[in-house]
């Protein structure tokens, strides 16, 4: 360094760069600032209880505070033949803990879980604790086995075993219609009774498919509207935007009105002769219904985006196009088409990831048929009140809408969003 | 859109088949919106098309469901409305402010982590609402404020600060900064800045996001259902009941309201837009 290179100083005599660097920084707390009260609002009231889904999906925590020193001395015990001594012993002692706290029916609820046939025994043992028919001095071992045969089977306490840790993924396989065997193996649930993957399936097949229709009839009028003379357009635009400000609900009913069975669109079918007035066809309550309503309601969504980018293309790359030989549909499929790619991946994904998460139209247009993984997340919040089953669904649903997010985020940036 | 007398026949056919296809969608899209407006004059029970009115016969007619609607006995419309009305001017002045302030911050080229903080931010639109709505209810169940106004309040801020923050923002990219650089040039402290200079210029953006934010708020339901006990029914709320139980020609007058009330604000939108894209000197 040569000493030549003389330092830059501001008026007050401290070196420019420092005295640069403190601006920047006092301008980056300044704008951060300004973030912060949002930023923090969110965190609290939104951020965190997605969290808290998680925790509560996976909390298993009731059991593990009900047998402790079950566990403690369970962990020495290969699990293989019938546990030793000490681990009755314990268990005896936490049992009573329980029956004096009026715990053990909870406990009986969720070792039945576990394993089938634990309600009985559990009642039976609870009533010796009761009468004090257990004497500490013997073998506390041969008394509990005498309780009920189970007590005696190695399978009921390798059931206990298992429910040791604190934490379990049983809710996140049960949305996928599986469970964990006695030998922790992962396995399906009997045919019969696997409705979950169903729903899910129906779930992407519903947002596929609205996806697909909205893109069919959004791009043909998108093109219109971005090529029609302005005053035209801005005209037509509101067909667009109406529906796009008018409420959900509202829109819902019109669609239960129209497509119900004395309802116009049966009238219209009847009149051209299309259906016979005794055979109208049931359009409601089933996944015609759905996808009707849905296609209408998102319909806007494709719309804008692909609009405000075909807003941007020239009309004289197609009239080029053209001049140079190609025929209306190569020009159009070779210039045009691609040129609209941006607007179709944001209009996809806005419409895919919105129909993933759709609740209300399906549930009132859907019927049975039409029922989606939203409704069945809404089912277990209200009735059968499962909050640890609805928060893993609903994780499960996040964790792929976070993935389209995230493609959406690669090809076309959040910041592109665009709102009418 | 007129066709050149050049175009040969098969490429005539093609457009008329195009214009045919539009025609159907912007039917399909607005029609049903139609459909609940001469019904909800119906002057029977029934939500078909009475012979009547077909017929154009005045007495099909009637102000039936509109009175029901207003003087019904038990009737739970007026409450909702009610509420309905100040949860959502309590969620956009809450949303406005909070969205407008963090995006005037966005906005500033020195903001540290802008995308990763900005992905945070518009989240609750993202996010499907049932998962939104279980989030927002563990929360609000702790904090004790289920079942009351000010949870409804505060998950429709949370609902409606993203659509703020978008439309603010994409007003600030086009936003001479030197304005209220001249501002602070001139003396003017950072907050009289804000409210004589910058204000007035991004006040369409911020109204057009408030707009957003109140529909957001006077259109949720999934939420709401989650949160709401009886006293905090909305409009949203008793047309879902509604919808579920049977549907009654009161709703569909209720739903007539709403669509004179979307058609204003989508009025007032569009010119906000307008006025917007003029201050900001696009021209189309």
């Amino acid at each position: 360094m040569s000493s030549e290179t003389k330092q830059i100083l501001t008026t007050d005599g401290i070196p420019l760069e420092i005295s640069l660097k403190k601006a920047e920084r006092k301008n980056k707390i300044k704008a951060f600032l300004l973030v912060a009260p949002l930023l923090l609002f969110l965190i609290i009231t939104y951020i965190f209880p997605i969290g808290e889904m998680f925790t509560r999906s996976i909390d298993d925590k009731m059991i593990t505070n009900m047998l402790p020193k079950t566990f403690k001395s369970m962990e020495t015990w290969d699990g293989k033949e019938l546990p030793p001594e000490e681990v009755f012993a314990s268990f005896l002692s936490d049992f009573k803990i329980l029956v004096d706290k009026k715990e053990h029916g909870k406990l009986a609820q969720r070792l039945n879980k576990e394993k089938n046939g634990f309600n009985t025994i559990t009642k039976k043992l609870f009533r010796l604790v009761k009468r004090n028919k257990i004497d500490e001095t013997q073998s506390i071992k041969e008394q509990i086995m005498k309780v009920h045969k189970r007590w005696r089977n190695v399978e009921y306490w390798q059931a206990i075993k298992r429910t040791a840790p604190p934490y379990t993924s049983a809710k996140y396989l049960k949305a996928m219609d599986m469970y964990l065997n006695e030998d922790n193996k992962i396995t399906q649930v009997s045919e019969d009774r696997r409705i979950h993957r169903i729903l899910w399936l129906r779930t992407v097949e519903v947002a596929f498919f609205v996806t697909v229709f909205c893109f069919l009839m959004g791009y043909p009028i998108a093109h219109l509207l971005a090529t029609l003379p302005m005053k035209y357009s801005n005209l037509l635009m509101i067909c667009v935007l109406l529906p796009f400000w008018t409420s959900l609900l509202v829109r819902t009913a019109s669609w239960m009105i129209l497509l119900q069975q004395q309802g116009v669109v049966n009238d219209f079918f009847v009149m051209i002769g299309l259906v016979a007035d005794d055979n109208r066809p049931e359009m409601m309550y089933n996944k015609v219904g759905t996808y009707v309503a849905m296609t209408q309601i998102l319909l806007p969504f494709m719309v804008l985006p692909l609009y405000s980018v075909m807003k941007t293309i020239s009309p004289s790359l197609m009239r080029a196009g053209k001049s140079l030989g190609g025929t209306p549909f190569v020009a159009f499929w070779k210039v045009y088409f691609p040129l609209t790619i941006p607007g179709i991946g944001a209009g996809c994904l806005l419409v895919f990831i919105l129909a993933i998460g759709y609740y209300i139209t399906p549930a009132l247009v859907g019927g049975a048929s039409g029922t989606l993984i939203s409704n069945q997340i809404a089912y277990h919040m209200k009735t059968t009140l499962d909050w640890s089953f609805a928060s893993a669904m609903g994780l499960m649903l996040l964790g792929g809408v976070l993935v389209i997010y995230w493609l959406y985020n690669k090809l076309v940036g959040v910041d592109n969003i665009k709102l009418g | 859109m007129a066709l050149p007398k050049y175009t040969e026949t098969r490429y005539r056919i093609w457009h008329y088949f195009y214009i045919a296809i539009c025609t159907f969608v912007f039917i399909f899209l607005i029609a049903p919106l139609f459909v609940i407006f001469p019904l909800s004059f119906n002057a029977e029970e029934f939500l078909v098309f009475s012979e009547g009115m077909k017929n154009l016969d005045p007495d099909a007619f009637s102000l039936r469901w509109y009175k029901d609607m207003v003087y019904g006995t038990k009737n739970p419309w007026g409450l909702a409305a009610k509420n309905s009305f100040i949860i959502a001017i309590f969620a956009t002045l809450g949303s406005v402010i909070l969205g407008t302030v963090a995006a005037l911050g966005l906005s500033s080229r020195h903001m540290p982590f802008k995308g990763i903080i900005m992905a945070t931010l518009i989240s609750p639109m993202i996010v499907p609402l049932i998962i939104s709505g279980v989030a927002i209810f563990f929360f609000m169940a702790k904090a004790g404020l289920a079942a009351t106004h000010t949870g409804i309040v505060l998950a429709h801020i949370i609902l409606g600060t993203p659509f703020v923050v978008i439309t603010v923002t994409a007003t600030l990219s086009g936003f001479d900064h030197s304005v209220t650089r001249a501002a602070a040039s001139l003396g003017s402290n950072p907050v009289n800045t804000f409210m004589k200079v910058t204000l007035p210029l991004i006040l369409p953006g911020v109204i057009s996001g408030g707009l957003f934010a109140f529909v957001t708020s006077f259109d949720e339901v999934v939420v709401v259902l989650f949160l709401a006990g009886l006293e905090n029914t909305t409009i949203p709320i008793q047309m879902w009941t509604g919808l579920r139980e049977q549907l009654s020609p009161t709703i569909l007058a209720v739903a007539t309201c709403l669509i004179v009330l979307s058609t204003l604000i989508l009025i007032s939108a569009e010119l906000l837009r307008r006025r917007s894209e003029r201050l900001r000197g696009i021209n189309r």
